[in-house]
């Protein structure tokens, strides 16, 4: 009984100094309360289908920022890897009769090599030159798609796939913690050596280069990494929907992506989580008004945009924290010293 | 056939070229990804089909007002979204994404979904080999050549265009030699959405206006832009044909042709790029550091 005191006690010590410290960790750690205890309090079958298809997005807007938020490799066409992920599980599933628990990883893979093919001709490019090059790969792809109707179903898409599992609550689960586990190592990656060479690149790939980085081998295992995690999300989608259409693949599928990881604010992992999390749920609240929906969407955007350029979540964080000048460490913005240095904040 | 396929190229030729130089003046010129830049080509067309069916003016005249007027709602846009964040080129693309999307849906209230269509400034058509070649498509072409040859002027022989030339090549420089770096890129995007609007006045009498006209043209002209070179005029022009003729040669010869029209264009693309990553005409130029 007393040793389990005492771990009761020293967990309480580290959730005090590591999480209630600073009220972004607060609000994260509520997300995650909130997101994993919800079925709890309501089942409503239409309020877990639209936080189903968020989850599902927030992994496919955070596999765009860690590519192009962290190595700066603008990626305009980013529904290309939700497209093949999408279509690889759902071809999987109904021909190969594979389950949905290996046709997404499967789709993943197929995924991944997606971004290996178009990532080794957009190497030789960068900035605006890749931006719009990556968006012709969807296009080309869709229109494979629809010259070939017979296997891919053209128009119509593939239908008739296996549910992710029996019980609405249980697709619920099954999303929702793959979206916190993954967004969680997406994080963790982009904290990690990797991430700060990603970092680098962005910043100057000369430098890095010069500092003997294979710059190459890094922007092409970040193609591929963000291809993985898209793949997992276009995946699910076709496994929710069970249906893989060629809405996968359309342009206004990776604009949208890229305006909800801008709208969040790139290079930051949580930033297109959250926005995503805000969108598209309001979005979908607005259905009241179906033909003022988008409109509201493309003008929110357009004004929020004006006053904070970095994105909301950014935004936000730096209103309700402060970075100490001399050991760079976060403090709430209601202190006068840092907690850590004691050096006066101003 | 062959005859139609060289009409049908070289009209969605000029056409690309108009949208895809205007594109890349801006480009050139601020570092704007102007994804907007066919939406206001859609605006132009709607204004012209309000014109002409609902206020019954003359053709011609439609078109002149709808490109003052398209130009205005570029510059005032400009000015509103787009100049104060010109820091941050993240957020200057999803704001031009954002603008195209609200002027879709704007459109889309407006008018509804509709196809709708604008009447033939000229009927009657010449017979070439068998071949009917309307008027209209002649008129198209020779407009779009005339417009081109215009803005070849403008910036070869005026103070403006070597102004625009000259900030696109080095905006530092450029702002120290005492030119007012702000007010040239307002300029810049007056003659490109000026331009755009001149591709939307060309192209209507020829196709259908809806409010999803943007998208097509949109990545044809990214498509040419790359091909030809970021920045460089004649790389646009150049691209442009090639693009529209690849584009007909494949919907009039290949089954199932119109769905792969945009693939094969842009395979091509991917294809000069693997050989010259710069485009066909593009110099590579200097990384800003």
């Amino acid at each position: 009984m007393a040793v389990a005191g005492f771990y009761l006690r020293r967990l309480y010590t580290i959730f005090k100094g590591e999480v209630l410290v600073l009220p972004s960790r607060v609000v994260v750690f509520l997300f995650f309360l909130v997101v994993l205890f919800l079925p709890i309090v309501t089942q409503d079958p239409y309020l877990l289908r639209i936080l189903i298809l968020t989850s599902i997005f927030a992994i496919l807007a955070a596999s765009w920022d860690l590519l192009s938020g962290f190595t700066g490799q603008l990626n305009f066409g980013h529904a290309l890897f939700f497209g093949v992920g999408a279509y690889t599980s759902a071809l999987l599933n109904l021909h190969a009769r594979i389950p949905p628990s290996g046709s997404i990883p499967l789709g993943a893979l197929g995924a991944v090599l997606a971004g290996l093919i178009i990532g080794i001709p957009c190497l030789r490019l960068r900035g605006t030159y890749l931006a719009l090059t990556t968006l012709a790969f969807p296009i080309i792809l869709m229109g494979i798609v629809f010259a070939i109707p017979d296997i891919t179903g053209g128009e119509l898409g593939v239908s008739g796939l296996d549910r992710l599992s029996r019980s609405r609550v249980s697709d619920y689960y099954i999303t929702v913690v793959l979206m916190l586990g993954l967004c969680t190592i997406m994080w963790k990656i982009t904290d990690s050596n990797t991430g700060v060479i990603f970092h680098a690149i962005r910043e100057d790939e000369l430098a890095v280069r010069t500092a003997g980085i294979n710059t190459t081998r890094y922007k092409l295992l970040a193609f591929s990494l963000s291809g993985f995690f898209a793949g997992i999300a276009g995946g699910l989608y076709a496994h929710f929907m069970r249906i893989a259409g060629p809405s996968t693949l359309e342009v206004s599928m990776s604009f949208t992506v890229v305006i909800w990881a801008v709208f969040g604010g790139i290079v930051t992992i949580y930033g297109p989580v959250g926005a995503v999390f805000i969108l598209f749920p309001v979005l979908e609240f607005l259905r009241f008004w179906p033909e003022f929906r988008m409109l509201m969407f493309a003008v929110v955007i357009l004004f929020i945009l004006l006053y904070m350029p970095d994105g909301l979540l950014p935004w936000l964080r730096d209103k309700i924290e402060e970075e100490c000048p001399r050991c760079k460490i976060r403090n709430v913005a209601t202190r006068k010293t840092c907690r850590v240095c004691t050096a006066p904040l101003d | 056939m062959i005859i139609d396929i060289i009409i049908s190229g070289l009209i969605n030729g000029s056409v690309y070229a108009l949208l895809a130089i205007g594109f890349s003046l801006i480009f050139g010129v601020a570092r704007i990804v102007n994804i907007a830049h066919t939406a206001f080509y859609m605006v132009a067309s709607y204004c012209i089909y309000y014109a002409t069916h609902q206020m019954g003016v003359h053709p011609v005249l439609a078109m002149l007002v709808a490109i003052g007027l398209v130009t205005l709602i570029g510059l005032i846009c400009y000015k509103l979204f787009i100049d104060p964040i010109r820091e941050h080129e993240a957020a200057v693309l999803i704001a031009t994404i954002a603008l195209a999307i609200a002027m879709q849906e704007i459109m889309l209230l407006i008018f509804t979904g509709d196809f709708l269509s604008v009447p033939a400034l000229v009927t009657g058509y010449l017979k070439i080999f068998e071949v009917k070649i309307a008027y209209q498509q002649l008129l198209t072409f020779a407009v779009a050549l005339l417009i081109l040859a215009g803005v070849w002027a403008l910036l070869k022989k005026t103070r403006l265009g070597l102004a625009i030339r000259s900030t696109a090549e080095d905006r530092e420089v450029a702002n120290l030699m005492g030119m007012n770096e702000s007010r040239v890129a307002m300029m810049t995007m007056a003659v490109s959405v000026g331009l755009a609007a001149f591709a939307g006045a060309v192209v209507v009498p020829l196709s259908v206006v809806h409010p999803h006209m943007w998208m097509h043209p949109l990545i044809m002209m990214m498509a040419v832009v790359v091909l030809g070179g970021l920045g460089s005029l004649k790389g646009s022009f150049v691209g442009a044909y090639i693009l529209g003729l690849a584009e007909s040669l494949v919907v009039f010869l290949i089954p199932m042709g119109a769905f792969l029209k945009g693939s094969v264009a842009l395979s091509i693309m991917i294809l000069v790029l693997l050989i010259r990553p710069e485009g066909l005409f593009g110099v590579a130029f200097e990384e800003e550091r």
